[in-house]
């Protein structure tokens, strides 16, 4: 903790989490966890194959079974017209998203949710879905994202025009976005450059892989008015999302939250609600559904898979004069990759004259990609680190040092528009050269990788409301489901403002009938978004409660002072007002105190129940970046890589809980290893999905990770009244290039294409053992 | 047919009904609405669902229901004693050894039973012990950490 933090008795300090108990005893309620009397369980079809016409559908030999209330298709949802499509012209597009929850005349990808059923039971919905009937007209599919940018590539859309392109194309293709962005002059970049490097990079869609799978409840009114339970990253999205897919008046919809048992992104959009909703309302009954983890990985997620040319140019000292790539995602089976995204965050970290970014969001016959930590961002940054380090092996340059060199500072214009305020990129590079890890040396068979990560970090809309009890103990209510110790956070931040002990502070996740509106929890916004409505409320609530002891003590509110929890005031002199750390006179007699508890008593008496809100638009939240140093130990005899230490170094603005902001940075890590060693979506020759289980898709495991040691830069975010910066995203950035990066140290051997799996690894330095020979 | 069956469950003795094809899984969550055992894959893969039966820790996914009959098993819900929580749940809390806690219950399940069979643990052996018990959001570094920390503490314990 630096000095400036011990000023706060609260601010940085590792209290328990108050949602802590809960979570360690079972008694935590999750998605699934919850039900109503007289729940019928609701059960999706989904499609067999990856691309396909449909026919026929025929439900009656479903609905004629015992126990089956409702069968639902596309029919059931209303069209929505295409100049209604989008609302405020921004994503998401909701006649896609109508179309991926039940397919109107074409599946699109294996897992493609064709029906869904609600029966009295779980065998009896089983046997519903098995008795309908769809006749298919299978198509040729696309899975790879270049072959589905070729001229005669078969055609997911058929009205599906590239956007971005003048003049816009005449004839349709897969390709739905053309992106382009950077600054100054590309090829007088390259013309001024000593080495210029180029290469390709390839990587694989990777899932969210949540260990919840998605679930909900929902229930509806004769009175048009319904009500869902479910975990997802934002209550208010999925009460808005549906309520514009089933036509509905948002207030009829009352969304209550429940623990969400991960997220990363893939929690940021509907799959079942709508349905569970509809048949609801057509059964008259509470209806349930729940994921398999089979239908998890076959129609949720995953990350874009893409492929990257980059090409980079720099003086023989290593100043970087030109950089520029093609970036090409995999949206899915519909538009809406993040590949802006990545074209914005590539080269962010550094200050280059001359960039040029150019992304397609490309339709491929997959799920739908959903976001995932830092979307977009860590399959460019593992092609644009990956060329830094090249860049330093080739002009024999530390890579930190490299890194340095070209660095954004204060000031830096970023080639995706921008001017970068107070950012610490500098500060964790220069703490990670000074670290032990960079220190020591890899011995035989391993090596050393290090890389960098930015994200933007976002704010936006957010709604908090502090209740004072009549005890004096604080209520804290904000609408952001908790994923991973925001509650601590937010009574961390009041009880610090307030002045008074946490444990008197309770933090409540409210339903979306009791708390303003607020943007859904990602992009790592609610510790700093929501943190700052809570603090403002709390500021607000203080003011109250100083104008409730001047009323009091019949004094003039500037007699009153507020600290440590209580009101100071004296009759008619004046106090010294250490919170604004200026004097304005001195105490000459002990002072009149009033403690929060007893001004909440007195409540009636002073006008009624103490309480403040606050909705904001959050704005300012402080880019975050990090840099990261891995050292691998590579098994020459089976390509296995073996990660032997971790440092992860990021600026993080202020830590209100550290060991949920290292946390962050641990778990960030481990993904961040899963995407560059391990995971993979494996699809066969009829595009079906043959690893749909954490057996075959493989996650980290405990045993495949060292501890993940982590440094805290703390440079304040001047925008936030404690400095904070979003912390989540930046972590899952780095890995993927330095992992690579140390695999080439260890190796010679610069692996392009993820994820870098034994087999993969091991035919590479096969062919390398052959071409020395 | 329905199955009658009666096992001790964190202690009491419970009856219930159940299928012959039904999870002990099922039954604890649907019938006797023990909710904090978790469903993440439904295939042994996650350990979400870690439960001890008898002495053994298993995955009540891949236990059937009828199994248990005449049998003891031991789920989170049983780990706390009344209100004093076990020193794993403790460490935990105290370590920020969590972050969704999806996983958490299965995770000191199992933590549970490593230390009743290995008070001393390398970290080497917690982590391949519980290479069984997906988490995605720590990156396992707080878990393992809590887990060696409860160890020593107890060997102090049992050397004063």
């Amino acid at each position: 903790m630096n000095a400036e933090a011990k000023k706060y008795r609260w601010i940085g300090t590792r209290t328990v989490r108050p949602d802590g108990i809960d979570k360690v005893t079972g008694r935590a309620t999750f998605g699934a966890d919850f039900t109503l009397p007289g729940a019928l369980c609701g059960l999706v079809l989904r499609s067999p194959h990856a691309h396909a016409l449909i026919l026929r559908k025929d439900f009656s030999k479903a609905l004629a079974i015992d126990g089956v209330k409702a069968v639902i298709c596309s029919d059931d949802l209303r069209e929505i017209p295409p100049d209604e499509a989008v609302v405020g012209g921004q994503p998401p597009n909701f006649r896609d998203m109508a179309n991926n929850l039940l397919a109107k005349d074409k599946v699109l990808y294996e897992g493609h949710a064709v029906a869904a059923v609600a029966a009295i039971s779980e065998e009896v919905a089983r046997r519903a879905l098995e008795a309908i009937e769809i006749e298919y007209q299978v198509l040729p599919h696309v899975i790879e994202v270049q072959k589905a940018m070729e001229p005669d590539a078969p055609l997911l859309h058929d009205n599906l025009r590239t956007q971005g392109i003048d003049p816009p194309p005449e004839t349709p293709s897969n390709i739905a976005q053309r992106v382009q962005l950077g600054v100054g002059d590309v090829e007088r970049g390259f013309a001024e450059a000593d080495v210029i490097l180029q290469d390709e990079f390839t990587t694989q869609p990777v899932h969210q892989g949540y260990i919840e799978p998605h679930a909900c409840i929902a229930r509806f009114g004769e009175d048009g008015q319904a009500q869902l339970w479910c975990s997802s990253q934002g209550h208010f999205m999925v009460r808005a999302y549906c309520a514009k897919l089933l036509f509905m008046e948002i207030a009829q919809i009352r969304v209550t939250p429940l623990e969400i048992g991960g997220g990363f992104g893939g929690k940021t959009t509907v799959y079942l609600e709508p349905l569970a909703l509809l048949m609801a309302r057509i059964s008259g009954r509470p209806v349930k559904m729940t994921m398999s983890r089979e239908e998890v990985f076959r129609a949720t997620g995953p990350a874009s898979g893409s492929y990257i040319n980059v090409r980079i140019g720099a003086t023989s000292d290593g100043r970087i004069t030109a950089a520029e790539a093609i970036l090409c995602y995999q949206a899915g089976a519909f538009e809406g990759s993040p590949v802006r995204l990545g074209c914005m965050t590539g080269f962010a970290p550094y200050d280059i004259p001359n960039v040029r970014m150019i992304g397609y969001d490309v339709v491929v016959n997959r799920p739908k990609s959903a976001a995932y930590r830092a979307p977009g961002a860590p399959m460019a940054a593992f092609a644009t680190e990956s060329m830094l380090d090249q860049l330093a092996l080739k002009l024999e340059i530390d890579p930190l040092a490299l890194r340095m060199k070209n660095a954004a500072r204060k000031g830096t214009k970023a080639a995706y528009g921008p001017r970068f305020n107070d950012i610490g990129y500098v500060e964790t590079l220069e703490a990670a050269m000074s670290h032990p890890h960079y220190q020591s040396k890899p011995g035989l068979n391993q090596g050393r990788g290090v890389a960098s990560g930015f994200w933007f970090n976002i704010g936006g809309q957010s709604s908090a409301g502090i209740h004072v009890t009549e005890d004096g103990t604080v209520i804290v209510n904000t609408g952001n489901p908790d994923i991973g110790g925001s509650r601590a956070s937010m009574a961390i931040m009041a009880a610090e403002v307030l002045g008074i002990d946490i444990n008197r502070v309770r933090p409540i996740i409210s339903d979306t009938g009791s708390i303003g509106y607020n943007d859904l929890t990602g992009g790592s916004r609610v510790t700093f978004a929501i943190g700052m409505a809570v603090t403002e409320a709390a500021r607000k609530l203080v003011e109250s409660l100083k104008e409730r002891a001047a009323l009091i003590w019949d004094i003039s509110l500037d007699s009153v002072i507020w600290k440590d929890g209580s009101a100071y005031g004296e009759p008619g002199g004046e106090v010294e007002d250490e919170r604004k750390g200026k004097r304005t006179g001195k105490l000459k007699a002990p002072p009149m105190q009033l403690s929060l508890h007893d001004i909440a008593k007195d409540a009636a008496r002073t006008g009624g129940p103490l309480s403040s809100s606050v909705n904001i638009n959050a704005q300012g939240a402080g880019p975050g970046f990090g840099t990261h140093i891995c050292d691998v130990e590579v098994d020459r005899d089976t390509g296995k890589v073996t990660i032997l230490r971790y440092t992860a170094i990021q600026d993080v603005g202020r830590a209100i809980q550290p060991d949920y902001v290292e946390g962050q940075l641990q778990g960030g890590v481990a993904q961040g290893i899963g995407w560059a060693l391990n995971e993979e979506y494996i699809y066969n020759d009829e595009g079906r999905l043959d690893n749909p289980g954490f057996l075959d898709y493989r996650i980290p495991v405990a045993s495949d990770l060292p501890m993940i040691d982590t440094v805290l830069v703390e440079v304040p975010n001047p925008n936030h009244p404690f400095g904070v910066r979003g912390v989540g995203e930046v972590p899952i950035i780095p890995p993927l290039a330095a992992v690579a990066n140390a695999i080439a140290d260890a190796t010679g051997l610069r692996m392009t294409d993820l994820p870098i799996s034994p087999p993969r690894l091991l035919a590479a330095l096969d062919n390398q053992a052959r071409s020395k020979r | 047919m329905k199955r009658h069956v009666v096992s001790t469950i964190n202690g009491d003795s419970m009856e219930f009904l159940c299928d012959a094809g039904d999870t002990l899984l099922d039954v604890l969550r649907n019938q006797l609405q023990l909710t904090g055992s978790k469903e993440g894959c439904g295939s042994g893969d996650c350990g979400a669902c870690s439960v001890i039966l008898d002495d053994r820790l298993v995955c009540a996914c891949l236990v059937l229901a009828v199994e248990t009959n005449g049998r003891q098993v031991d789920t989170i819900e049983g780990m706390a004693r009344g209100d004093k929580l076990h020193p794993l749940q403790q460490r935990f809390l105290e370590r920020g050894a969590l972050q969704c806690g999806i996983c958490t219950p299965g995770i000191l399940v199992a933590a549970k039973s490593l230390l009743e069979r290995n008070p001393d643990p390398s970290e080497s052996e917690v982590r391949y012990w519980l290479a069984g018990n997906l988490c995605r959001c720590t990156g396992y570094d707080k878990i393992v950490r809590a887990v060696l920390e409860v160890a020593s503490e107890s060997k102090e314990r049992n050397a004063r």
